[in-house]
């Protein structure tokens, strides 16, 4: 039933796109946006749609870095790691994130699909550097305790309405 | 929601201007909060909800169109693009006193109200103040704007971008009407030749030139494409102006539409960069309500419409081929060249791919001729350039200056210098395309030839600026990793080169690196540069070149003397534990992989630095903080 209902979703996403070839970023962007990453059963529903070979619909969906085949965490931690925010020492922010959220070097997201922590490339804040983005809010000027306070402030959110 | 009446002529255009104006010039106190990016981040959105509130608690009545009939006591509070000086925000600004207010906080708000609103006077404590303790009351004397000349910017931080009219105001489209009522599509484009505009994204092609040769290919469809992928980690002029003034950059693509036959412009944006997107998208609506783009411009037979379309992560696709492909639906990989895209581009269609500064200074040319504009900067590079101020300078922020402004003036008039006392070490510039410079280029101007063959580049204009703690080779190393990452795999030696070079570097800053790996390095960085298809590729080696040619001491300290000088690398950091701090649990002696760490129970521990490989088990286990490097 659930997987259903998905797919109608999509199917109003690319009737409001459209089937051209050129639609077919747009779409994948929108299914993120709605689904926070891009389920295997949905590449093939909307290359079907599109009329495309479905290695066209994967092979574009893991050219751009934007999109994302694995299921993300509930919140999103993006970490500048642009020139102005490397400079500025970043790595110490990375290292406080992985810590705090018990990350592995290769883990994106927490085993209890809270958290996702992403490195991602310049975000046009350079001159708060070093930068990170948290649920889609910027914070500029970061210093490790202060992304340490962010992070347990998150927490108690979760915690919060855990208990309700 | 504020109402756009449809312009159907020039005469009509130039009515509204004069209205706007006098409005703008009625007395009428207005308080610009900067809605940029970087002051968003600091929050911005609090302290322009704040003043609207307490204007409210004091029945300050609010204006909100700036065309409506309204008590002469009232005030206009909206945001405004930024105004550069990104390191003092929030900025307010109050005009028509001309009040710089910086890191304003929303409980400021009451003491803004009452000193600057009621009794015409700024907030003491809020206006800039330098190292020295000299205070600043308007923008102008502010050091930092002192010694820039603003043509591109000179509307962002003045204007609310959220309105058409307070662009039309600043004789905004005035420029289109007169393109589209008195030139011929030839005359536009010789005009913007004669300019000697080149491209601000980079390549520095004469944007004259590149027009000149889209309009001769015959074709029944053309587009124009903004390329608005800013990817240059450490770059964001581009999204300034989206921001700041978006309808400058849509009068400029409409004009060079005008100029080539084209009847319809795409532009390219990071998704990065949501708030630019959401003020292209009202920029766009209102052009299109106030019949500025789309059918019949100005009730002229010329047509044009803009399209937004996202990017989608792929700093490749600020190549303007594997831009192309992007915005057909496909993978973002470049095209040879030729054929160019002036003759084969989207849809396989002539196109004119240009950045969104160079759109933005069109306008200004049109409407102040070819001249003008040759009077800033200097004779192969005229004009201004916009330049993102960051790193290890006391000011950073958006500016802009002349061609051919030295790098010196740049860094230590209008960055302030170094903070905390450092030393300057270089500059990056040009991003991962680029190269840096070092204090003998402190004279050097900041212009296209000039850094060219200075082994670097203009590229969109980041400049970060580094002092004696950061190390070159480290550096190299990042943008190394960057653009190996983002290496779209077509081209072999870019694809593998990359990959090779990013594992020498890493060598070499995790102290393995030898003699051989220098030399390696440097063949490799050659070959990439001659065997890579697009720019990507051939400029990927630049920053490994340049840190060489000028810091190669600093690889060689790597490799041979073992040290990183600049302290940067954690690999030549030394381990130890803190005697004060150590309990003597031996948690860290059990968790060494080589048995560099002796010591007997309940007693401080030692590390051995000869037998220590700095992979930093001790100090993640150690639940006391002892072990510090």
């Amino acid at each position: 039933m659930k997987g259903k209902r998905k797919l109608d979703r999509v199917q109003e996403i690319i009737r409001e796109y459209g089937t051209s070839e050129s639609a077919l970023i747009p779409i994948l962007q929108r299914v993120q946006a709605e689904y926070r990453y891009l389920p295997e059963e949905v590449l093939t529903f909307v290359a079907t749609a599109l009329n495309l070979p479905p290695a066209k619909v994967y092979g574009v969906a893991t050219f751009y870095a934007q999109f994302s085949l694995e299921p993300k965490g509930k919140h999103i931690i993006r970490i500048c790691d642009g020139t102005a925010c490397h400079v500025r020492k970043n790595q110490s922010l990375i290292d406080t994130a992985r810590k705090k959220l018990g990350l592995r070097e290769d883990q994106k997201t927490t085993d209890d699909m809270l958290y996702t922590l992403e490195i991602v490339s310049c975000i046009g804040a350079c001159a708060l550097a070093p930068a990170v983005v948290i649920d889609g809010k910027v914070h500029g000027q970061m210093t490790p305790e202060k992304l340490s306070e962010s992070l347990d402030a998150l927490e108690n959110e979760e915690k919060t309405e855990g208990d309700k | 929601m504020i109402d756009i009446r449809t312009i159907s002529s020039p005469t009509e255009l130039e009515d509204i201007k004069k209205q706007v104006q006098a409005a703008l010039k009625s007395g009428c106190t207005r308080i610009l909060v900067c809605g940029g990016t970087g002051c968003m981040a600091n929050g911005a959105a609090d302290v322009f909800a704040a003043l609207h509130a307490e204007l409210e608690k004091r029945n300050i009545p609010i204006r909100i169109d700036i065309l409506e009939e309204s008590e002469k006591d009232a005030v206009r509070l909206g945001y405004s693009g930024c105004p550069g000086f990104c390191q003092v925000g929030p900025i307010v600004r109050v005009f028509p006193a001309d009040f710089f207010l910086t890191r304003v906080k929303p409980e400021d708000a009451p003491e803004i109200v009452e000193e600057t609103i009621l009794n015409g006077r700024p907030v003491e404590r809020l206006l800039f103040k330098d190292a020295s303790g000299k205070v600043y009351t308007t923008r102008d004397e502010i050091p930092f704007y002192a010694d820039q000349v603003n043509v591109v910017l000179a509307e962002c931080g003045i204007i609310e971008p959220g309105d058409i009219r307070e662009y039309i105001a600043y004789d905004g489209y005035r420029a289109l009407a007169e393109a589209v009522f008195g030139l011929s599509p030839e005359a536009v484009i010789t005009e913007v030749t004669e300019s000697g505009l080149r491209g601000r994204g980079g390549g520095g092609f004469p944007t004259g030139r590149k027009w000149a040769l889209t309009q001769k290919v015959q074709s029944s469809k053309k587009y124009i494409i903004c390329n608005a992928d800013e990817g240059d980690p450490g770059a964001f002029m581009d999204e300034s102006i989206m921001e700041g003034n978006p309808h400058a950059l849509l009068e400029g693509m409409t004009i060079a539409g005008y100029a080539i036959g084209a009847d319809e412009g795409y532009i390219y944006v990071r998704a990065e960069y949501p708030l630019a997107i959401q003020r292209l998208r009202a920029a766009i609506s209102q052009a299109r309500a106030a019949g500025l783009l789309g059918q019949r411009i100005l009730g002229s037979a010329f047509s044009f419409d803009i399209h937004i379309k996202e990017g989608a992560g792929a700093f490749v696709c600020g190549e303007e081929t594997a831009l192309i492909s992007s915005i057909e639906g496909q993978r973002g990989m470049p095209r040879p060249k030729p054929p160019f895209p002036a003759q084969e581009g989207l849809w396989g269609k002539p196109t004119v791919v240009n950045n969104v500064e160079t759109f933005a200074n069109v306008p200004k040319i049109i409407l102040n001729g070819a001249d003008w504009f040759r009077r800033f900067g200097v004779d192969k590079s005229p004009g201004t350039k916009v330049f993102a101020l960051t790193g290890a300078v006391n000011n950073t922020g958006l500016i802009e200056v002349p061609m051919g402004t030295t790098l010196g003036d740049v860094v230590f008039k209008i960055g302030g210098g170094i903070r905390g006392g450092k030393k300057f070490k270089a500059v990056q510039i040009g991003g991962p395309s680029g190269g840096c410079l070092t204090t003998e280029h402190l004279d050097l101007p900041l212009d296209y030839d000039s850094l060219k063959a200075a082994g670097a580049m203009v590229g969109s204009g980041g400049l970060v600026v580094m002092d004696e703690s950061n190390c070159m080779v480290e550096i190299a190393r990042f943008f190394m990793q960057f653009t190996q990452k983002e290496s779209c795999g077509k081209c072999v030696l870019c694809r593998e080169g990359t990959k090779r070079m990013l594992e020498i570097l890493e060598k070499i800053t995790t102290g393995q690196g030898t003699l051989e790996d220098i030399n390696l390095l440097e063949e490799l960085a050659l070959a990439v540069r001659d065997g890579s298809l697009c720019g990507l590729g051939k400029t990927a080696p630049n920053p490994v070149l340049s840190t060489l040619r000028y810091f190669r001491d600093e690889y060689l300290a790597h490799v041979v003397d073992h040290v990183c000088p600049a302290g940067a690398c954690q690999a030549f950091q030394t381990y130890r534990i803190n005697p004060d701090k150590c309990i003597g649990c031996g948690l860290c002696l059990r968790k060494c992989p080589v048995n560099a760490i002796t010591g007997e129970k309940k007693k401080p521990h030692v590390i051995d630095a000869s037998v220590c490989i700095k992979c930093g088990a001790c100090r993640e286990a150690c639940r006391f903080d002892a072990v510090e490097v």
